[in-house]
Order: structure tokens, then C-alpha cells, then sequence
């Protein structure tokens, strides 16, 4: 992978205080075009708090984010999402109660205008959503199937088709097998992987070691907040980064 | 013996979206049947059908308003209070001489505002639950009612202003006879039911709002303002009990201080019967329709009986918690764990 280039999407001491606790310290991050960054580090150790800053979800104390070199400011999801940084959450963030196509779309569903009103384009929404469940090789009996009669798996992949659907530049994706079963787990590992091949950043947080060294080229470790350490994954081993997570280099 | 289950399984799952689309209509259907065989003579004469109509019209605004509001995962007490507040205003309003158009228009801009003001307090004084922010309203808004009427009904509205709910569409060019008119208000329940059956499932505020019942931090994810749209909810409903204070006004020519005095209990129950679910996220607006049609059918059809009306409301309670049961059996049988 091109480590030479600039990094498609770069955090600079991010600091983020809730009340009196430190949940994160000058952390720094980066991740390139077509790379695969892993974010190891224990329950508390401010993972979550980085990838929600990141998705303009928490806005951080001090710190700054700069996206394909420019400095950003994410007031919100709709921010991120406008500049192509997409969030695939641990709890899936995905409404049970509606069809596929219409959560890969939600919040941004194609409309037609009918007179001055505008109505939703369901035709277009299954259409699209088609297409994209067909690039990613995602096989569901129909995109008109309530998320809540899908499989883990399945809930997973249309997580992941979802934040894919809008040229997605970088995927975060928190804890992307930890609810599946084994034998869906490979499958979404594979998704992972295509996606890298098309030019995606991708950063992963997990506490799986299997995913970490199937699909990353780097990974980092949180500690208390702050950076622990880096490496290019083939520099580094499984003992190395679990000693990582719980403190010991 | 597994792939028989798995059949058993997948016809159950192909069947179940249109049980729980049309389900209710059975019953519906049903009900207006039983009745019939009943009551032959009377039951589907002309004059009861619009009879029925024109109890639920209002009922069937307040249905309409909670529905939304129970879609997502919210309740609203206060409509009822809505209601009569909305009332009220009109009948001041109207007693103050102003023109009809006003007089016609001030329910509804108050049932907006008694609307925002609990959506207000739900989002931006982030009560725990919408239970608390309308149960508060639920007394604030009847004693503002009381308070501006000074408790007393105020009667007497011109022609125009009790058109909604008192007026009569002429058949006889149809070659009817002149009692067999159409009721306006059966009209505007056509109208409103139709206008926001396409908000809910054409439009993308429609789309958010169940998608907020279906897991609202999902909605919040996908960049949608949830309290903005919860705000417009509440609102919404506000705005159906003031169509409803109007039709209420044209019925009765009066407002008084017990008008729709435990009625939010009513709408909650056609919302509960017609399918949609407590969780939120569920439920159509058809369904609503046929949950304040079995209501309004249940009390005329047991009134044409002369039952009492203690068996009236022993038998909607009953219904109520049967089609909650079966809400429970489709949570378990119709999602994968």
C-alpha cells in the first residue's frame, strides 16, 4: 500500500473531555486511499469516542481533522457523509422495521417531483439498491425484505452496503464480526477486502485478532486515550499487538 | 422433519406482511357482518351507516394524530385537552363576532401550537419520555380551556362554521331520497386519512418518521434531525385535535368543558387495535381507520342492541388487549432473534 502519499483522512491530537473524564488525549490518526487501518485497544480505551468524532457524531475538545489535506470541521453525520466518510456502527444503525433498500437510503432517499411536491422514488430506490447489493456480491431474496428478517450477516453486509452506496472515500466500521456467526464472519472479511480493491480507506476497530491480519495493512493501538503504538502489520504479531491492547509493549 | 419446519417457516413469513396489512380489515369486515345478522333492518340502513360516520369523525382526527405520534415510540395524552382548549378558542373567537373564516381557522392554529409546545418540551427540555411532557399538558391545556371560558359552555355558531361537522352533502340528483344524504364530515375523514396516508409512506418526512419508531439512533446516524421531525409530529397532531375541536364545534353547536374528556384514551385504543405497536414503528394508516371504525361500530351496534354501556366498555377493553397479544405473538414469531 501507498504509505508515500498524502493520507485520504488524518486526525491531529484529538482531544475530547466529557465532563471532568479524559476519554481521548492527543490521538493522533491516518489512514490512506486503498488501506486497511486497524484500531485495537481494550473496552475503554476510547475507540468508540475516536470513531464518533470522526463521524461528526461528537465534536472533539481540541484537535483537528483534515480530509484528502483540508482542514475539516464535522458538525454533524451529515458532514461526514457529504465529504464521503461513512460509519458502519457496532449496533448496526440499522431500522428493522424497514426494507433493505430503503435503509441503505435512509436519510438520503431519491425523490420525483410530482407538481410542486416531492414523493419517493421507491422504483429508483430498488433499482439502485439492486446495483449496488450486485457490485458487492451481497445475495438477498429481495430488496424489498424487512432488515429485522435478515440474518447477522446479512444485517452486516447491508450495514456495510449502506455506507457504500454514496461513494463512500473511507469506511469506519466498529466491531464489524463481533455479532455474527462464524461461517458469516469469511464473508464479511471478503467485503472488507473488495472494497480496499476499489480505492475505499478503510479503518476497522475490533478485538479480533482473525480480522486484524485478514484484512488490515496497519494497525494502531489505543491506551487509556492516547496512542500505544503503530505498525505496518507485517512488521508486527499477534502476541505483539494483544500485549498492545492490555498495556505492555 | 427440519425442512418441513423451514416451509411451515417461510409460507408463515410470506403470509405474514399481509396479515399485518390487512389483518384488521378482516375483522372489521367481520364485525360489520355479525352485525348485520343481528340487526338487519337497522344496522346498514342508510341512517345508522352515516349515523357511525358521523360519531367517529372526530375521534378518528385524535386516532390519527396519536397514530403518528405512537409510530414513533411516543404517546400523546394531551389531545383530548388539545380538543377542548382548541374548542374553547373558537367558541370565544366566534362569540366575539369575528367572521366566519376566522372563526374556522383559530382550532386549528391552537391545536398546532398545543402541539409544538409538547413536541417543544419533549426534544428541547428532554423529558424522559413523552408520557410525562403530555400527561403535564393533558392538565394544562383543560385548565387553560376552563380558565379563558371560565368553565362554562359557550353556544350558538353560524351555519358556516358548523359545516365540517353538521353539514349534509344532497344526494337527491343522484335520484336518493333527501334523508339520504352524505355527511360532510364522512368527507373530511376521506380527505385527511388520504392526504396523510401519502405523508407517511410517500414522503421522506413520512419515511424518517417510521424509521425514528424503528430505531431512532439509526435514524440519527443517517443525518436525520430526529427531533425536528418529532417536533413536526407532535404538531401534526396538535393540528388533526384542532380539526377535530372544529368538527366537535359543528356537532354539537357548543363548547363545553367535558368536551373530549378521556377521549386520548379512545385514540390510543383504535391506534392499538388497528395494529399499530407500542415500540413504535409499526402500524398503517388504514389500520387506524379500521381500529376507529371497530370502535364506533362496537358502540353503535351494542347501543342498537340496548346493551349496556358497562358491557360496552368491558368489551373494548378486551379487544384491546387481544390485539396486543397478537402484536406480541407476531414480535416473537415474525423477527429473527
Amino acid at each position: 500500500m501507498s504509505t508515500f502519499n498524502n493520507p485520504l483522512l488524518e486526525a491531529k491530537g484529538i482531544t475530547k473531555y466529557f465532563g471532568t473524564i479524559t476519554a481521548l488525549e492527543n490521538v493522533d490518526l491516518k489512514v490512506h486511499a486503498g488501506e486497511c487501518l486497524g484500531v485495537v485497544g481494550d473496552n475503554g480505551a476510547g475507540k468508540s469516542t475516536l470513531m464518533k468524532v470522526l463521524s461528526g457524531l461528537y465534536k472533539p475538545s481540541s484537535g483537528s481533522l483534515y480530509f484528502q489535506g483540508k482542514e475539516e470541521i464535522l458538525e454533524s453525520p451529515k458532514d461526514s457523509q457529504n465529504l464521503g466518510l461513512e460509519m458502519v456502527y457496532q449496533d448496526l444503525a440499522l431500522a428493522g422495521n424497514l426494507p433493505i433498500g430503503e435503509n441503505i437510503f435512509l436519510g438520503r432517499e431519491p425523490t420525483k417531483n410530482i407538481g410542486f411536491l416531492k414523493f419517493l422514488d421507491f422504483n429508483k430506490i430498488k433499482e439502485l439498491t439492486n446495483a449496488h447489493l450486485g457490485k458487492l456480491k451481497i445475495n438477498v431474496k429481495s430488496a424489498d425484505q424487512k432488515v429485522e428478517e435478515l440474518s447477522g450477516g446479512q444485517r452486516q453486509a447491508v450495514a456495510i452496503a449502506r455506507s457504500t452506496a454514496f461513494n463512500a472515500k473511507v469506511v469506519i466500521m466498529d466491531e464489524p464480526t463481533a455479532a455474527l456467526a462464524i461461517k458469516e464472519v469469511g464473508k464479511v472479511l471478503d467485503l472488507i477486502n473488495s472494497l480496499k480493491k476499489t480505492g475505499v480507506g478503510v479503518i476497522v476497530i475490533s478485538h479480533r485478532m482473525d480480522d486484524i491480519f485478514s484484512v488490515c495493512d496497519r494497525v494502531m493501538a489505543l491506551f487509556q486515550g492516547t496512542n500505544f503504538a503503530e505498525s505496518e502489520l507485517s512488521d508486527t504479531s499477534r502476541d505483539e499487538v494483544i500485549g498492545w491492547i492490555m498495556g505492555k509493549k | 422433519m427440519e425442512e418441513k419446519d423451514n416451509k411451515k417457516e417461510s409460507l408463515y413469513l410470506k403470509l405474514m406482511p399481509y396479515i399485518e396489512k390487512y389483518g384488521i380489515l378482516l375483522l372489521l369486515v367481520l364485525m360489520i357482518l355479525v352485525m348485520h345478522i343481528l340487526q338487519p333492518d337497522v344496522f346498514l340502513s342508510w341512517r345508522n351507516v352515516t349515523n357511525v360516520f358521523k360519531q367517529i369523525s372526530w375521534q378518528s382526527m385524535l386516532a390519527l394524530g396519536v397514530f403518528m405520534v405512537i409510530v414513533t415510540a411516543g404517546i400523546d395524552l394531551s389531545v383530548g385537552s388539545i380538543m377542548m382548549l382548541s374548542l374553547m378558542v373558537l367558541a370565544i373567537v366566534a362569540k366575539a363576532g369575528a367572521p366566519w373564516f376566522i372563526v374556522v381557522i383559530t382550532p386549528l392554529i391552537a391545536g398546532f401550537l398545543c402541539g409544538l409546545f409538547n413536541g417543544a418540551g419533549i426534544t428541547l427540555l428532554r423529558m424522559p419520555h413523552p408520557f410525562i411532557m403530555t400527561l403535564g399538558t393533558l392538565y394544562i391545556f383543560r385548565g387553560t380551556g376552563n380558565l379563558i371560558s371560565g368553565g362554562t359552555p359557550i353556544s350558538g355558531f353560524t351555519d358556516e362554521v358548523r359545516y365540517l361537522g353538521h353539514g349534509r352533502i344532497d344526494l337527491t340528483w343522484l335520484g336518493l331520497e333527501k334523508s339520504q344524504y352524505l355527511p360532510v364530515s364522512l368527507v373530511l375523514i376521506a380527505v385527511v386519512y388520504i392526504i396523510f396516508w401519502f405523508f407517511l409512506n410517500h414522503s421522506r418526512t413520512g419515511k424518517w418518521i417510521y424509521a425514528i419508531g424503528g430505531n431512532p439512533s439509526a435514524a440519527r446516524a443517517s443525518g436525520i434531525n430526529v427531533n425536528k421531525i418529532l417536533i413536526i409530529v407532535y404538531s401534526l397532531c396538535g393540528f388533526l385535535s384542532g380539526i377535530g375541536a372544529l368538527i366537535l364545534a359543528g356537532r354539537t353547536d357548543s363548547g363545553y368543558p367535558n368536551a373530549g374528556l378521556q377521549s386520548e384514551l379512545d385514540a390510543i385504543a383504535a391506534c392499538i387495535i388497528g395494529g399499530a405497536s407500542f415500540f413504535g414503528g409499526r402500524g398503517t394508516v388504514l389500520g387506524v381507520f379500521a381500529g376507529v371504525m371497530i370502535m364506533g361500530i362496537l358502540r353503535n351496534g351494542l347501543n342498537l342492541m340496548d346493551v349496556s354501556s358497562f358491557w360496552q366498555q368491558v368489551l373494548i377493553g378486551s379487544i384491546i388487549v387481544i390485539a396486543v397479544y397478537i402484536d406480541v405473538l407476531r414480535r416473537d414469531l415474525g423477527t429473527r432473534k
